[in-house]
C-alpha cells in the first residue's frame, strides 16, 4: 500500500481564486492511501519544494500528488523534488487544477468540486504507480540544419564553432536565402550582401560544415540523439567537385529565356545557371525543364565549353543517409501569392510589384543594375505608392490573406520609401498604412526619419482599387484621418505582401512529427520559456519558420537554437522516457498485432523457453520491446488482444482507476 | 417537484502533445467551458483502449470525448489514424447497444487551438445535456 502525500498549490490567487484549496486538501485526506495532505501558496517555489521534501521524510511518503498547474509546466520540477526527497521521480502525479480547472471555471463551488475529483483521479493513479528508471541512449554528435538562409547559416556556424559537425540542407542551388535577395537592411541601412556573403563564405570554408545544396530531406526516422535522415541530392547535371564556377557555360547556353527566380522573374537566365555572383557553392546547375540537351538530346554546348569537364547529363538524384543527434528547422518564409488580390491589379500591370521585387529593382546586382526603373517601359517612376498590409492582418479575408501581422513590412517599406527619396529626390512617395508598427531598437527613429527628413507621405487608410490606365496606375484610396477619398496617378505601386511559411515546412513537420499552428508556423515547446525548441525532443526552430521575424531577431534565435543543440550534443548519453511499452511474456500469444501497429518498429518477436507449472518446458514465440526505440505512444497496448502489452506510467489499470475516480 | 439541474458527467481523453496542450491553452486564455468535463491525460489518442470508454459508461458517464492531434500531425506519426478506425468501430457498436452517437465523439484539437478546445467542449456538453442521463450501460453495482 502506498503512503501518499497530497500537496495543493494556491498559485497565488490563480488557483485559490476559484478553488477552495483548503477544502480540496481536506477532501483528499479521506482517499485511500493518503496519509498527509496540505496546501501552500506556491508549491513550485523553493519553500514549497522544501515543504514537500520535509513531508516525505516526516510521513514516510511513497507517492506524491501535486494539485497545481499543468504537468506540461511543472511535472519535471516536481519529479526533481521527489528525487531530492529520495523517491523515484515517477512516483509523482499532477492534478491539473489551474489550466484545466481554476482558469476555465468562474464559480468557487464548481471549481472546488472539480478540483477534488481531479485530485481523486490523481490519487487513484498514484496508488498504482511503480518506480520507473529511464534507459540511456547514445548521442550522435552531428547536427542537421534544414534551410540555408541567414537563420540556417548562423545556426550552423555557431554549432560548428563549438566543434560539432553540421550539415546544411538547402533546396535551392545556393545558400543565402531571402537575405541574399535584399539590397539594404533596416534600421542601419547596411548592405545585405556585405554582411551576408562573408558568412556564406565562412560556411563554405568551415571544416565542420558540409553544404548539401539543391537537396531536400526526404525521410526522418529515429529520435532525439539518434535521427536517421535521408537526404535527396537532386541531379544538377554538373559535377560539384569539378565545377569552378567560371560561368563560361552560362554565357554559351542558347536557352536564355527562363525566368530568373533570384530576380523574382523580372529578367531571364539561361538553362544552365549560377543564381548570383556570390553563390555558395559557386557551382552551375542545369534547369532540367529548360535544357534542350536533357529534353531532346540536342545541344550539349555547355559540355563543350566546360574546361573542367564538369557537365554530366547522365547525373541521377542521389540519396544520402546520415545519422544526426539534433535537427534544426530553418525553412524560412515566402511572400504570399498576389493572385487573389486582383483589386491591386498585380496580374494586370507589370508596374504593380511586390516589395521583394522592389528590393531586386533597387539592388545593384538586380535586373536594372540598381536603377529604379518601371518594369513595363524602363522609365523612371516619379510617383510611387506603397501599400502596406496586403494580405496581413486580414481577419475578414482569411481565404485570401493571413490573420497575423507579418511584422517586417512597416520597417522595410519605411526603408524603401526613404531610400527612394534619398536617391531620387524628385520622386513623390506615398505610403498607405493601417498602423505603423515599429517596436524594435532604433525602429521608430528610423520611421520618423523617413517622414520628417525624407518627406515621405504617410497616409492612414487602405487602397481600395488600382486601375491601370495608359501608362499610369489610378490609385483610389481613402485617407482616414481627413476622411477624404484620394485619387493618385502613380507610376509604380509596391505591395507589401504578407509572408507565409515556406511550402516545404508542412511535409517536413509531418516527417519530424513536429507540430504546427493553423498558419503552418512551427509550434515552440513553450511560447515564452522554450521558444527555440519544438515539442518534439531533438528538433529545434530557427528563424521565420516559427513566426514572422526580421534579421536581428532571426540571428538571435539562430544563436539560441545553436546553443540548445550544443547543449544536447555535449552529452554522451541521453536518459530516455521510461514511460514505454512492455510485454508480459506469460500472457503474450505471439499474434504480431502489436508489431504491425508500432510506428517505430520497436517490437520484435523471438522464441523463448518457458517452464510450465507441470515442470515441462515449452518454447513460445513472444514479443519484446526495444526500450531505446519505443517512444511510448501506446498503440500496441490497445492492439494486443490478450492484454499482454502495457504502457509504463500509463498502465491499463492506472487509466482505469482514473476513469473510476472521475465517474464515482 | 423541482429536479436539481441536470449536470452530465463527461470524460475527455486528451493526447499529451496536442489536445492536452490545447486544453492548457484554453486555460491560459481563460476560455470557459463547463466543469462537467474531466480530462484524463494519455500519451496519444491511440492509447485509449475501448475498454476505458466502456468502463466510463458502465460507471455512469454520460458522454466520452477523445481528442487527438490532427490527422497527419500525430506526435507518434500514425497513432491518431488507429484511433479514428478503432473509434469508428466502437462508436457504431455502442450506438447499436443504445449509447447514442451524440454521446461519443472524436475531435482533433492541436496545441494551438485553445479556442477550438473550449468550443468543442461547450458544444459536446450541450449535446449530451440535451440527451439526458445515460442508463444503457450503467452497472448498478457501481451506482453513484
Amino acid at each position: 500500500m502506498q503512503r501518499i502525500g497530497v500537496f495543493v498549490c494556491w498559485c497565488g490567487s490563480n488557483i485559490a481564486g476559484t478553488v477552495d484549496v483548503k477544502a480540496v486538501a481536506e477532501a483528499l485526506k479521506a482517499e485511500p492511501g493518503v496519509v498527509y495532505s496540505t496546501d501552500y501558496q506556491y508549491m513550485c517555489s523553493q519553500a514549497g519544494q522544501n515543504l514537500i521534501i520535509d513531508a516525505v521524510k516526516e510521513h514516510n511518503l511513497t507517492g506524491l500528488v501535486i494539485c497545481s498547474c499543468s504537468p506540461r509546466m511543472h511535472e519535471a520540477t516536481f519529479r526533481k523534488t521527489a528525487a531530492a526527497a529520495g523517491l523515484n521521480p515517477y512516483m509523482v502525479e499532477i492534478a491539473n487544477i489551474r489550466e484545466q480547472c481554476s482558469w476555465v471555471h468562474k464559480e468557487m463551488p464548481v471549481g472546488t468540486e472539480k478540483a477534488i475529483i481531479l485530485g481523486k483521479a490523481a490519487v487513484a493513479k498514484v496508488n498504482l504507480n511503480t518506480s520507473l528508471t529511464p534507459g540511456e541512449s547514445p548521442v550522435t554528435k552531428r547536427a542537421l540544419v534544414i534551410g540555408g538562409g541567414i537563420a540556417g547559416i548562423q545556426t550552423a556556424l555557431d554549432i560548428a564553432d563549438a566543434g560539432f559537425p553540421v550539415d546544411i540542407v538547402e533546396t535551392k542551388p545556393t545558400i543565402g536565402g531571402k537575405m541574399a535577395q535584399l539590397d539594404k537592411t533596416f534600421p542601419t541601412l547596411d548592405c545585405a550582401a556585405c554582411i551576408l556573403t562573408p558568412k556564406m563564405v565562412d560556411v563554405a570554408q568551415h571544416d565542420k560544415i558540409r553544404i548539401f545544396s539543391y537537396s531536400e530531406v526526404t525521410e526522418v526516422k529515429g529520435f532525439v540523439g539518434n535521427f536517421d535522415v535521408t537526404i535527396k541530392k537532386k541531379a544538377r547535371f554538373v559535377d560539384e567537385t569539378k565545377c569552378t564556377g567560371c560561368g563560361d557555360c552560362v554565357d554559351k547556353c542558347p536557352m536564355k529565356k527562363n525566368p530568373n527566380e533570384f530576380n523574382m522573374g523580372m529578367d531571364n537566365r539561361s538553362a544552365i545557371y549560377i543564381p548570383f555572383a556570390q553563390a555558395v557553392p559557386k557551382v552551375a546547375t542545369i534547369d532540367a525543364g529548360a535544357c534542350t540537351m536533357l529534353k531532346k538530346g540536342k545541344c550539349g554546348l555547355c559540355s563543350k565549353v566546360c574546361g573542367a569537364g564538369a557537365i554530366d547529363y547522365t547525373q541521377k538524384d542521389e540519396f544520402i543517409e546520415e545519422k544526426y543527434g539534433a535537427i534544426v528547422v530553418a525553412t524560412g518564409f515566402n511572400p504570399i501569392s498576389m493572385d487573389k488580390f486582383d483589386e491591386y491589379a498585380y496580374s494586370q500591370s507589370k508596374d504593380v510589384i511586390t516589395s521583394l521585387e522592389f528590393e531586386r529593382l533597387t539592388n545593384a546586382a538586380g535586373p536594372t543594375q540598381g536603377k529604379l526603373l518601371r518594369p513595363s517601359d524602363g522609365k523612371h517612376p516619379h510617383k510611387i505608392v506603397f501599400v502596406q498590409c496586403v494580405g496581413s492582418r486580414c481577419a475578414a479575408c482569411a481565404e485570401k490573406g493571413k490573420e497575423y501581422c507579418s511584422k517586417i513590412c512597416c520597417m522595410y517599406t519605411a526603408k524603401h520609401a526613404m531610400l527612394t527619396r534619398d536617391k531620387y529626390p524628385d520622386t513623390e512617395v506615398y505610403v498607405f498604412y493601417i498602423d505603423v508598427r515599429t517596436p524594435g531598437k532604433n525602429f521608430d527613429e528610423f520611421y520618423r526619419r523617413a517622414v520628417e527628413e525624407y518627406g515621405v507621405n504617410y497616409i492612414k487608410g487602405m487602397v481600395g482599387k488600382i486601375v491601370p490606365e495608359g501608362d499610369v496606375l489610378k490609385v483610389q484610396a481613402s485617407d482616414l484621418i481627413s476622411n477624404k477619398q484620394l485619387h493618385i496617378d502613380a507610376d509604380l505601386v509596391v505591395l507589401a505582401a504578407a509572408i507565409e511559411p515556406d511550402k516545404s515546412a508542412r511535409p517536413l513537420a509531418t516527417m519530424l512529427t513536429a507540430s504546427m499552428d493553423t498558419n503552418d508556423f512551427f509550434t515552440e515547446a513553450h511560447p515564452k520559456l522554450r521558444p527555440v525548441e519544438s515539442p518534439t525532443a531533438g528538433v529545434f526552430l530557427s528563424g521565420a519558420c516559427q513566426g514572422p521575424k526580421d534579421i536581428p531577431e532571426t540571428v538571435s534565435q539562430a544563436g539560441a537554437a545553436a546553443s540548445k543543440v550544443i547543449g544536447l550534443l555535449c552529452k554522451d548519453k541521453l536518459t530516455g522516457n521510461p514511460c514505454i511499452a512492455s510485454a508480459n511474456e506469460m500472457m503474450c500469444n505471439g499474434c504480431s498485432s502489436c508489431e504491425r501497429v508500432c510506428p517505430y518498429g520497436a517490437i520484435t518477436y523471438s522464441d523463448k523457453e518457458f517452464r510450465m507449472p507441470d515442470r515441462t518446458t515449452q518454447i513460445r514465440r513472444v514479443a519484446s520491446v526495444n526500450p531505446a526505440v519505443c517512444q511510448g505512444c501506446g498503440a500496441c497496448t490497445v492492439a494486443c488482444p490478450s492484454g499482454a502489452m502495457d504502457l509504463k506510467g500509463f498502465t491499463n489499470s492506472q487509466i482505469m482507476a482514473e476513469v473510476d475516480a472521475i465517474c464515482k | 417537484m423541482q429536479m436539481k439541474e441536470y449536470k452530465p458527467l463527461i470524460v475527455a481523453f486528451c493526447c499529451n502533445w496536442c489536445s492536452y496542450a490545447g486544453a492548457d491553452l484554453a486555460g491560459n486564455n481563460r476560455l470557459n467551458y463547463p466543469a462537467d468535463v474531466k480530462i484524463i491525460r494519455v500519451p496519444c489518442s491511440c492509447r485509449v483502449n475501448p475498454m476505458f470508454i466502456l468502463r466510463a459508461f458502465q460507471r455512469g458517464a454520460d458522454g466520452v470525448i477523445l481528442c487527438g492531434c490532427h490527422p497527419g500531425d500525430c506526435h507518434y506519426t500514425s497513432g491518431n489514424y488507429y484511433t479514428r478506425r478503432r473509434m469508428a468501430m466502437l462508436f457504431s457498436m455502442l450506438d447499436y447497444l443504445g449509447v447514442e452517437r451524440e454521446r461519443t465523439r472524436v475531435e482533433w484539437v492541436s496545441a494551438a487551438e485553445g479556442a477550438k478546445f473550449a468550443a468543442t467542449m461547450n458544444d459536446f456538453v450541450a449535446q449530451v445535456t440535451a440527451l439526458g442521463e445515460n442508463k444503457r450501460l450503467e452497472d448498478l453495482r457501481c451506482k453513484r
